[in-house]
C-alpha cells in the first residue's frame, strides 16, 4: 500500500496495523482487515486525528457513516469536531421513515437507508466508511445526502484500492 | 424513563432525545432508536462522558462492542480510556480465526463472533450495546471473552428494558446503565 500525506509519521504506524487477510469473503480477495488497527489505541487515536485535523473548524455538521465499519471510524469523528453522526444502514434496520439508495455490487444489487429529518437542506457533510474499492457505496451514500438537500464536502476512508477505481464516481 | 443516576443533571437531555417507535420492527414492540440521540451533539457527547468517567483509570483494556449499534458507542469510549476496541459481529463478517458463540432469539438463534487474537487472557474487558433487552446477546459476548480467559468487568448499555430481566442473564456479571425504560 502506499499512504496518502506521506510527510505524516503517523501514516507508517497505521498502514503496520492494517491486517492482509487473503482469500477472503472468497479466493482471489485480499481483504484489508482494520481490526487489527482497533487494537492498537495509538495507531486507531493517530487515524481518527488524521480525519480531526482535516475536518475540524470546516462547518461540517453531519457526518454520515456507513454500516457496520464507517461506524467505528465516523462516530470519533463526529464527536471531536461537533457534527452529528447519521448512520448509513442496510434495509429494515432504521425504525423511522427512510429514504432508500440502490446501489450495484459485483452481483446483483443491495439498498442504503438514511433517516429522513436526520440531515437537514443547506448542511455540509462528510461520508465515512473503512475501505473504498469500486466505490458503489459511498456513490449511495452521496446520493442519499444531496437527496436531502445536503451538501456532501467529502468522503473519507482508511483505505483506497485505487486499481478498482472508485474515485470515478464522483 | 427512568435514570439510574437521577443526580447527573446529563441524563435528562440524554433520555429526552431518544425516540419511542412503536411496532418496530413488528406489531406490539415499542423501539428505542438512538439515532436521535446521535444528532444532539451535546447528549451524545454526555452519553459518552458518562461512561468514560465510569470506566476510566480502571486498568481496562478491552472495549468490546456489539454490531451494530454496539459499534456507534464503544469506539469513542475505547479511545477516550485507553482500551483496544473489539467488535463482536454477525456471522461471516470477521476475516481471520473466529471464536463462535450461539444464542437464542425469541424466535430461533443467532450466532456472534470474535478474533480469536483480539484479546489475551488475563485483559479486563467492558462490554457495550446500545440496549439491553433478554440479555441474550451479552451474555453471548460475556461466554465469548470468558472462554479465552478476559475477566468481564462490567457489561454497559444506554438503555434498558427491566421488565425483560436481561440483567438477570449476565453469569453473575454487573450491568450498568443510563437509563431504564418501562
Amino acid at each position: 500500500m502506499s499512504a496518502y500525506r506521506d510527510k505524516d509519521p503517523r501514516i507508517h504506524g497505521i498502514q503496520s496495523k492494517i491486517r492482509v487477510v487473503p482469500n477472503f469473503p472468497k479466493p482471489g480477495i485480499m481483504f484489508q482487515d482494520i481490526t487489527t488497527l482497533l487494537l492498537d489505541p495509538k495507531a486507531f487515536k493517530d487515524t481518527v486525528d488524521l480525519f480531526v485535523e482535516r475536518y475540524k473548524g470546516k462547518n461540517i455538521s453531519v457526518v454520515a457513516g456507513i454500516e457496520a465499519r464507517g461506524f467505528i471510524f465516523g462516530t470519533p469523528i463526529a464527536l471531536e469536531i461537533g457534527a452529528k453522526f447519521v448512520p448509513l444502514r442496510k434495509p429494515n434496520k432504521l425504525p423511522g421513515k427512510v429514504i432508500s439508495e440502490e446501489y450495484e455490487l459485483e452481483y446483483g444489487r443491495d439498498c442504503l437507508e438514511m433517516h429522513l429529518g436526520a440531515v437537514e437542506p443547506g448542511e455540509r457533510a462528510l461520508v465515512v466508511d473503512d475501505l473504498i474499492a469500486t466505490g458503489g457505496t459511498l456513490c449511495a451514500a452521496m446520493k442519499l445526502l444531496e437527496r436531502v438537500g445536503a451538501e456532501v464536502v467529502e468522503c473519507a476512508c482508511v483505505i483506497e484500492l485505487p486499481d478498482l477505481k472508485g474515485r470515478r464516481c464522483f | 424513563m427512568a435514570s439510574q443516576d437521577e443526580q447527573d443533571p446529563r441524563i435528562s437531555n440524554i433520555s429526552s432525545a431518544i425516540r419511542v417507535i412503536p411496532d418496530f420492527p413488528k406489531p406490539g414492540i415499542i423501539f428505542q432508536d438512538i439515532t436521535t440521540l446521535l444528532l444532539d451533539t451535546k447528549a451524545f457527547r454526555d452519553t459518552i462522558d458518562l461512561f468514560v468517567e465510569r470506566y476510566r483509570g480502571k486498568d481496562i483494556s478491552v472495549v468490546a462492542g456489539i454490531e451494530a449499534r454496539g459499534f456507534i458507542f464503544g469506539p469513542p469510549i475505547a479511545l477516550a480510556i485507553g482500551a483496544k476496541f473489539v467488535p463482536m459481529r454477525k456471522p461471516n463478517k470477521l476475516p481471520g480465526e473466529v471464536l463462535s458463540e450461539e444464542y437464542s432469539l425469541e424466535y430461533g438463534k443467532d450466532t456472534m463472533e470474535m478474533h480469536v487474537d483480539a484479546v489475551k487472557a488475563g485483559e479486563r474487558a467492558l462490554i457495550i450495546d446500545d440496549l439491553v433487552a433478554t440479555g441474550g446477546t451479552l451474555s453471548a459476548a460475556i461466554r465469548l471473552l470468558e472462554c479465552v480467559g478476559v475477566h468481564v468487568v462490567e457489561c454497559a448499555c444506554v438503555i434498558e428494558l427491566p421488565e425483560l430481566k436481561g440483567r438477570e442473564r449476565l453469569g453473575g456479571k454487573p450491568l450498568f446503565v443510563l437509563l431504564s425504560s418501562t
